[in-house]
């Protein structure tokens, strides 16, 4: 465990992406191997199912603390995590146990098939004799996910830092099925239990913001126009019957969109495609924070498929049949793309392939952007005909033109606390507008503010609450902000009626008084109104 | 009896006609310690200990009418029995005993029960009405021994040193800054900010021996502060003065820092939770020490810890006050970027 407790106490004291790169490698030159395959099992969300109950946990807790519930409940909502309130809570160890990593695990593992009895044993013996920061980490491991600021990215840099091995590879290696019981941790890093080959990305090609004038672009006729979508860049590898799903942040995401994977099964021959992961429902796109569901969960539930059904709009590829075309220009690339498509069954719903626009001349697209909101899409996309498919950032050849976002004035009515390190600070907004003599509730926002400007709020939140729902304040509707989005549609859910895509705060009015904001009126006009 | 008012004012002594830290300006102010919050400016007379009268006149002006006391002297106004009892929060600071016709009150300013080998150790009073602080009030504030906390500094300090970095340390000019030099004496040069240094010479003014410092200005050659401390206040986290000290790391050092929310939310390296006040059970013991039949709760978690204090069979009342406004131990100050 000293290990373990090192290696987050380590990364904790650090905002350096390299310092924390250099304490995994520290903790993977120092611990067993069995407690590195068990770190990296829990960094990867291999984690065991809950054993214990956290009601019960905290019952334990204020029976050992001899705290009333009310004082547990406050300490809550100023910690703002439940294994980290208990683990401030419990006394300070009267002993000190130490143990594997991996002994604990297993531990943990086992406990699920114990009575309560032997489970509250177990805990309480455990929490007697570690220390606060062990106790944490405990509390976590039990009670479900421990973030800790590193992305599966960062733990697979380190990995490669310290193997020699391709970070990609190891990316697969970790994702790829293993147990940390059966597995060895040098077969785990070389990838024994897979097989790269099949996987292997590439980098994405990326394309930068729009800089010039149209006309200056050249020849319409050189250029490929298509709908900017606003969802996760994907990158589908299929070779010899494995598929693979690659997220930009080179992740594989994969388990997390399993419709898309039976989709792609129907397709015949071996390729890579890139294109952009929607949550679509009914011919509708979903908000980004839908689709954010999805991505959060290690295993996708069968009601979470049917909450927020997703899909893949296909827009180029880069390797056919076991060759790498992305030297080839792009017209020759989406023929081969447009072909591989249209063999798939007529009932598939999760893939298309992302539509070019055509028009005449170039200030035809001009509307065509206007309007793309009312189509779900953030903008256009130009892409050079002849263009390969770049390694990375390029500039000339691709160009993003979005839409510029919508704003609306509102003003704050409510405000809770943030969660995690944000939980000392009001963070997050719910913001109304004018309807009839009273406000509604148009948004809620959690982005877009400085530092000193959240202390600053979260001041006033504390001098002017009307009232208190649990976690909630309402406020004294005096603070005006100018709130940007990329669209907006009607919604029965809503009680205002409509539903704002990617809301945050663009700034804070402090010029404007309250009678002054927008009316819910105002609001629904923006509704397929072009910028 | 009715000893004491709490007024828009401050807390006034009704038959001794004075204030204790109040925040407006009146006619004669007996102040427990010199932090902002609880020294106020604009008293036409103040009453303090020994130690804080030129910290005091430091920040407040030269030329304030301004008497001091030592520890456990008595000084008779209006009939009220005065003293000063160490309260241990930082150099200077008591608790403000009030005796009158054999009623006692004391009023704690902002205390620390542990030791810190700098600051004159809390010492318990009996009383009849006891006004208590509760900034840390609540469960989750156990704070570890003096000695484990300089551990996890020297730690990190050497871990930097190891690396070839400065480490910045962010804490208040008056308390936390001379707790920070106490805990890191020793193990390379400590740098100041001028902010922090002229209270240093305030504090050394009166007789008190601090750590050696040197001055740290926009003109400090940057080479010479490679691998060694340096010390600066809050308000200038994140400033280009510290961006400019090449290849640093930087910890903040409050209670507030126990919380690994409130580490993470800074975009600092490190947060360590050292703290001139009373954690959780620090209170608890301070107020039943002082086997008060009434315990008013001010600045801080007051509604909590007062609930609390009334569960457990000690009659308590919370109570509204300005302290705790602008003083380090506040989070929004710690993390107010642009504090000024």
């Amino acid at each position: 465990m000293k290990y373990v407790s090192k290696l987050i106490s380590d990364i904790e004291i650090t905002n350096k992406t390299n310092d924390k790169i250099d304490a995994f490698v520290r903790y993977f030159n120092n611990a067993p191997d069995k407690d590195k395959l068990w770190l990296i099992a829990i960094f990867t969300g291999k984690r065991p199912k809950r054993p214990v109950k956290t009601s019960l946990m905290k019952q334990w807790c204020m029976e050992i603390t001899k705290i009333p519930e009310w004082l547990f409940l406050e300490s809550y909502s100023t910690v703002g995590d439940l294994g980290e309130t208990m683990a401030l809570l419990l006394p300070t160890p009267t002993h000190h146990i130490e143990k594997k990593f991996s002994d604990l695990m297993n531990e943990i593992v086992d406990l699920k098939s114990k009575s309560d009895d032997e489970k509250e044993a177990y805990i309480r013996h455990i929490w007697s004799g570690f220390e606060v920061q062990e106790r944490l980490i405990f509390n976590k491991l039990i009670g479900g996910s421990f973030r800790v600021g590193v992305s599966k990215k960062t733990l697979v840099n380190a990995l490669s830092k310290y193997s020699g091995v391709e970070a990609n590879q190891l990316m697969h290696s970790i994702i790829g099925n293993w147990d940390a019981n059966t597995i060895s941790f040098d077969d785990l890093i070389q990838g024994k239990h897979i097989n790269y080959d099949n996987s292997k990305p590439y980098p994405f090609c990326l394309a930068y913001a729009l800089e010039k004038e149209l006309h200056d672009l050249g020849n319409l006729s050189d250029w490929q126009v298509e709908y900017k979508w606003d969802g996760i860049r994907g990158q589908i590898v299929k070779r010899n019957d494995e598929i693979f799903i690659w997220s930009r942040g080179e992740e594989l995401v994969t388990q997390q969109f399993p419709e898309l994977v039976e989709a792609i099964e129907q397709l015949n021959g071996d390729f890579v495609i890139d294109g952009e992961i929607l949550a679509l429902k009914d011919n509708a796109i979903l908000l980004f924070n839908d689709l954010q569901k999805r991505l959060n969960r290690k295993h996708v539930t069968k009601k979470l498929m049917e909450e927020v059904p997703i899909g893949f709009y296909a827009y180029d590829m880069m390797e056919w049949m076991g060759n790498d075309i992305r030297h080839t220009p792009l017209y020759e690339r989406r023929e081969l793309l447009e072909q591989l498509l249209s063999s798939k069954s007529t009932d598939n719903k999760t893939l298309f392939l992302s539509e070019t626009i055509s028009v005449k001349n170039w200030q035809d697209l001009i509307p065509i952007r206007a309007e793309a909101r009312s189509r779900d899409s953030e903008g256009l996309m130009l892409k050079q005909k002849n263009s390969p498919y770049h390694t990375g950032r390029k500039k000339g050849d691709w160009w993003k033109w979005k839409v510029d976002p919508l704003t609306i004035d509102a003003v704050m009515i409510y405000a809770q606390k943030g969660s995690g390190r944000r939980s000392a600070h009001y963070t997050d907004y719910t913001f109304a507008v004018k309807k009839d003599d009273g406000l509604v509730t148009v948004a809620k926002a959690y982005s877009g503010l400085t530092n000193e400007e959240i202390i600053e709020v979260s001041r006033f939140v504390k001098k002017n609450s009307i009232e208190k729902f649990g976690p909630v304040r309402t406020v004294k509707p005096e603070l005006v902000f100018e709130i940007a989005f990329e669209g907006i549609a009607l919604s029965n859910r809503h009680k205002s009626g409509v539903a704002l895509r990617f809301p945050r705060i663009s700034r804070w009015r402090k010029d404007k008084p309250v009678d002054e904001i927008d009316t819910i009126e105002n609001v629904k006009q923006l509704i397929h109104s072009p910028n | 009896m009715k000893l004491i008012k709490f007024t828009k004012k401050g807390i006034y002594c009704i038959p001794g006609k004075f204030y204790l830290d109040p925040w407006f300006p009146v006619d004669y102010a007996i102040i427990s310690h010199g932090h902002a919050d609880h020294a106020k400016w604009g008293m036409k007379h103040y009453l303090c200990h020994d130690d804080s009268k030129a910290i005091l006149q430091h920040r407040i002006g030269k030329d304030i009418s301004i008497e001091s006391l030592p520890y456990h002297i008595e000084r008779t106004i209006n009939g009220v029995k005065v003293s000063f009892f160490p309260a241990g929060h930082i150099i200077g600071s008591a608790q403000i005993r009030l005796e009158y016709k054999g009623f006692i009150v004391v009023f704690s300013g902002d205390y620390k029960v542990k030791n810190d080998h700098l600051t004159a150790p809390f010492e318990p009073v009996k009383c009849h009405e006891f006004i208590t602080e509760s900034t840390f009030g609540l469960p989750i504030y156990n704070w570890s021994e003096e000695t484990v906390l300089q551990q996890q500094m020297h730690d990190w300090v050497l871990h930097n040193q190891s690396i070839n970095r400065t480490s910045i340390c962010v804490g208040y000019s008056l308390g936390k800054a001379q707790r920070i030099m106490k805990l890191l004496d020793g193990l390379s040069d400590i740098y100041v900010h001028s902010a922090i240094h002229n209270i240093n010479e305030a504090i050394k003014s009166s007789g008190i021996i601090l750590p050696q410092t040197k001055l740290w200005t926009a003109d400090t050659d940057k080479t010479s502060l490679q691998n060694q401390i340096v010390i600066v206040p809050p308000a200038l986290l994140g400033s280009n003065m510290i961006k400019r000290i090449p290849n640093a790391a930087t910890a903040i050092c409050s209670g507030w820092m126990q919380i690994r929310g409130n580490r993470r939310w800074q975009s600092v390296d490190a947060g360590f939770p050292i703290s001139d006040h009373a954690d959780w059970n620090g209170l608890i013991s301070a107020v039943k020490a002082t086997e008060a039949e009434k315990v008013y709760v001010t600045h801080g978690s007051q509604a909590t810890f007062s609930k609390y204090l009334n569960e457990i069979g000690i009659n308590s009342e919370e109570v509204i006050t300005e302290y705790g406004t602008n003083e380090d131990e506040n989070v929004e100050t710690v993390t107010n970027l642009n504090a000024s």
